[in-house]
């Protein structure tokens, strides 16, 4: 696929990277010729420097052959005329921009046909902070997911020593929640990954990933681990964005302190927020975060725009008695280094929002991407279309479908209903699958299961 | 003296247009021959000489006014039109004084409605409705009719228009000219008032007290045309139309203007008071009831509500009308309805008072010198309606709030000091200065400002004048720096 990016900041890199990588042609536009430089010795795409959103600029790029626009620099307004322009003059099939302001979200006209013309909004900074907003609703949880709306979600969870279901084979789970119908989709074991059969035993310290209807995910966990106490308290070290959008989704249900250093964010940040306390201060001042007694701080999320600051931050908030440590880290070097370490939970922006960009690249109807463990698996929503001339899935059961290595259909979402799938389960059309992959290299194979082509006539 | 001759010239236009709605008088004293057309016919020539003499005076130093000038022209309007709006009472009641004429003419025009005229009943009727006018055009403000209909007041025009329009934020203009605003407001408060009228009329008043009770009520202002006030009529009807239109003239008339221009009701909950103000009312209602079944005075609920409500809301949006002495009432009842006839008005109504807007600050930044005891570090803006209020604005009402506690301090020891009792003083000038109208104990419902002396009349006058230009008004142009350049 021929791919225009607009802005060469951080989620544009990113995507830049996962879409060269997954064999599309990219160009990237930005004004800033140096860091341009930098990416095109470090990937293989090519740059253009410019104002995105002038004509000549877009047209240097190749945007009149381009199958994609992507615009996600700084400006909301930029991508939005960047969209309109592809669209009305360029003819560009999908344009996606990158928008932060509500009031233009929230719009219809605004972005669509009449208006900028804009296929999809994302906002990563929205999304994150739903990512983040789900680990403080399970606080067991490693990563939840969701799928068809919200009807299936998949949580990844560590097992513990006194979970009823840890140092039993897998198919007790059935008998031990008998009204819940769930689905172990992988399990890893000191990194590497275990094909769940029914007679798999899951060990202490497995990181496995269920799959379960939404109101189910409770139960599930508590199989595989203790569960702790409700998060009642929550400290949000860095008021920007997704400091600010989080303290706004939190401060209804839990008990809020937001610390911010910049006296007049700060000020932003009070205005903004009603029930949430905005504290003046250095993230790092130990002072700080004893009077405001981080020891009693269920969770300690560190969101500023550093990564040295966050990880010093949740290092210390976890030493002073936090229970649990959430941390966004850009740099993927941090991330490896860390996990295993005193903090909870690290968290990469690239990784946690490139699903939803991804889900339109991909060919077949993929509704749906979700990166695991880092970028190092995927789990992937698609809906099943044509009928079973066209298609190797549609009228096949489940253990009949030639799927690639490392890949299993996790559940199936028939309209409302929610079936977990089981070797007997047929697939009919229109049904969303949700299928987890453990090596990306079979991605190809997987899409092309989903496509309805010549190919398959 | 050259910067007060502008401010003199609009004074004539003024004091003109004070001379053309006394025509209104007039004109009813001689359809009716109730004997006063002549007190009127000779007010009206002196008021109106005055005002095109004056007008001709200053003619040469016709300018827009400047900022400071607002001050000065309010000042001025509120203290000099009492004395021709008395002109009609001390022209045809025999004996009355100036001082206590004056005070009439100031408690009319401030919308208090204390008065020291007794014997309402027997007054000529064209008598009363001037003393109802009075009150109408105080409510609104003098100086907002004058931005509405004379065009030659400049920027500082729109600073006059700040000056009189009680509040503490009134940067927000409901239109791009200030005229326009002027011109909206009044729009709704005389439909408003013809409304009221009508709802009088229908409820069985004749039309003389239909439409008397119409502009005092509008007004907030609480002159009756009987000594007994609303006792007279005895009928819950009429008492029901008094509360629903007391209650619509404590809320901020620029909201009622946004529900003109097609805002929906969704304008009042948008309103940083009118909810929590008709809570206040609500809520006080119902307490002050059960507490009078509790403590005996009445047997029955509903009579005990319909008192209680009708004298709650009477006195808490500063109007002042009575259905009976509540000042005989156990002592909790009357001094609560004193207290919220202090805060309970919103900032732009036809009320008087701290203003709910002020109250909610201050209680807010109450909570807030807290949190920041506990947390030191933490910013907690004060916010009304999710939006934060400057610090400067804090302080003003911080200011405002001192200025109030020692007026009210000031006039107490003052009327003390001449003679009076301290529930007598103390709520004289608690009613006084919230432009409400009858106090406790000697000032009550039952009885009348005459009881007090000659210096404790002009203390209460002042008073009332400070309260109804909010304080700072009128004080700055007292102070030297003022005059200074």
């Amino acid at each position: 696929m021929r791919i225009v990016i607009l802005g060469a900041g951080r989620v544009g890199q990113s995507l830049a990277e996962s879409l060269v990588s997954e064999q599309n042609d990219i160009t990237v536009v930005d004004v800033d010729e140096a860091r341009l430089r930098e990416m095109q010795n470090r990937l293989d795409l090519r740059t253009v420097s410019g104002n995105a959103s002038h004509p000549s600029v877009l047209r240097e790029a190749g945007i009149e052959d381009a199958d994609m626009m992507i615009a996600v620099t700084q400006s909301d307004e930029i991508n939005l005329v960047a969209c309109k322009l592809a669209a009305s003059f360029f003819n560009v099939p999908t344009r996606i921009a990158r928008i932060r302001a509500t009031e233009f979200l929230d719009n219809e006209r605004v972005l669509g046909e009449d208006g900028f013309s804009v296929n999809l909004a994302i906002c990563p900074e929205q999304i994150l902070t739903d990512y983040i907003v789900k680990l403080i609703q399970f606080p067991e949880a490693l990563q939840v997911l969701e799928f068809a709306q919200g009807k299936v979600s998949l949580v990844a969870v560590r097992a513990f020593q006194g979970g009823p279901l840890v140092g039993h084979p897998l198919k007790d789970l059935r008998r031990h929640i008998p009204s819940v119908d769930a689905r172990v989709a992988a399990i890893f074991r000191d990194d590497r990954s275990i094909v769940p059969e029914g007679d798999t035993i899951v060990e202490p310290g497995d990181e496995v990933f269920c799959l379960a209807a939404t109101q189910d995910i409770r139960q599930v966990m508590r199989e595989l681990r203790r569960m702790d106490k409700p998060v009642r308290r929550v400290m949000i070290a860095g008021g920007g964005n997704i400091g600010l959008r989080l303290a706004e989704a939190l401060e209804r249900d839990y008990t809020v302190k937001v610390i911010e250093y910049n006296k007049r964010r700060c000020e932003y940040l009070a205005c903004q927020l009603n029930k949430a306390l905005v504290l003046q201060g250095d993230v790092t001042d130990e002072g700080l975060l004893e009077t405001e007694d981080v020891s009693a701080m269920d969770v300690f999320v560190a969101v500023t725009d550093d990564d040295e600051n966050n990880i010093m931050s949740s290092l210390l908030a976890k030493r002073m008695g936090a229970r649990r440590v959430i941390t966004l880290i850009n740099r993927r070097a941090y991330v490896n280094l860390l996990q295993a370490g005193s903090i909870d939970i690290a968290i990469s922006p690239a990784q946690a929002t490139i699903g939803t960009l991804l889900a339109h690249v991909r060919r077949g109807d993929v509704t749906q991407v979700h990166s695991l463990r880092r970028g190092a698996a995927e789990a992937i929503e698609a809906v099943v279309h044509g009928d079973s001339e066209s298609c190797k899935l549609v009228g096949r059961r489940v253990e009949d479908i030639d799927l690639p290595k490392g890949t299993t259909i996790g559940a199936i979402v028939r309209g409302e209903e929610v079936i977990m799938a089981h070797h007997d389960t047929v697939i009919r059309a229109e049904d969303h699958v949700i299928v987890f992959v453990t090596d990306k290299k079979m991605l190809p194979k997987v899409e092309k299961l989903f496509q309805v082509g010549i190919s398959f006539v | 003296m050259v910067r007060i001759l502008p401010v003199l010239h609009i004074l004539a236009h003024v004091i003109v247009i004070l001379a053309v709605f006394m025509m209104v008088p007039l004109g009813l004293s001689m359809a009716i021959d109730d004997g006063a057309a002549k007190a009127y016919a000779e007010a009206l020539l002196v008021t109106a000489l005055t005002g095109i003499a004056l007008w001709a005076a200053t003619r040469r130093h016709k300018r827009e006014l400047q900022t400071r000038d607002g001050f000065l022209l309010v000042s001025l309007v509120w203290t000099v039109l009492p004395v021709f709006a008395m002109l009609p009472l001390l022209l045809y009641i025999p004996g009355l004084s100036v001082t206590d004429a004056y005070f009439e003419g100031v408690s009319g025009l401030t919308a208090s409605g204390g008065t020291v005229l007794t014997g309402l009943d027997h007054l000529p009727p064209s008598i009363n409705i001037w003393r109802g006018l009075m009150i109408w055009l105080g409510g609104m403000g003098i100086i907002v009719l004058a931005v509405a209909v004379l065009p030659l007041l400049g920027v500082g025009g729109s600073q006059a228009f700040r000056a009189e329009t009680p509040g503490p934020m009134k940067d927000s203009k409901l239109t791009p000219r200030i005229t326009q605003t002027a011109k909206g407001l009044w729009l709704v408060y005389v439909c408003l008032t013809a409304a009221c009228m009508l709802s009088y009329r229908v409820a069985g008043m004749s039309w003389l007290d239909a439409v008397m009770h119409g502009f005092t009520t509008t007004g907030l202002g609480g002159f009756s045309t009987h000594d007994e006030s609303f006792a007279w009529f005895n009928s819950p009807v009429m008492e029901a139309v008094a509360i629903v239109f007391m209650t619509i003239s404590g809320i901020n008339y620029a909201t009622h203007f946004l529900l003109l221009r097609g805002g929906g009701l969704r304008v009042y909950r948008r309103d940083p008071e009118a909810l929590a103000y008709i809570g206040l009312l609500a809520g006080s209602s119902l307490m002050i009831a059960l507490f009078l079944m509790h403590g005996g005075v009445f047997d029955s609920f509903w009579t005990a509500m319909r008192y209680a409500a009708f004298n709650v809301v009477s006195v808490a949006t500063t109007t002042g009308y009575a259905t009976t002495d509540y000042n005989l009432w156990p002592t909790f009842a009357p001094v609560w309805l004193l207290f919220i006839s202090c805060f309970a008005c919103c900032s732009g109504s036809t009320g008087g008072g701290i203003k709910m807007i002020r109250a909610r600050m201050m209680l807010h930044q109450a909570v807030r010198e807290m949190t920041r005891i506990v947390h030191p570090r933490a910013l907690t803006p004060v916010k009304i309606n999710g939006a934060p209020v400057e610090n400067n604005i804090i302080f003003a009402v911080l200011a405002f709030m001192l200025m109030y506690g020692t007026t009210l301090i000031a006039g107490t020891m003052l009327l003390a000091v001449s003679g009076a009792d301290i529930v007598t003083a103390f709520s004289a000038i608690v009613a006084c200065i919230n432009n409400m109208g009858p106090g406790l104990n000697k000032v009550g419902p039952a009885s009348t400002f005459a009881v007090l002396n000659d210096f404790q009349t002009w203390v209460c006058t002042f008073v009332m004048l400070l309260g109804r230009l909010e304080l700072f008004t009128l004080i700055v142009v007292l102070t030297p720096s003022f005059w200074r350049r």
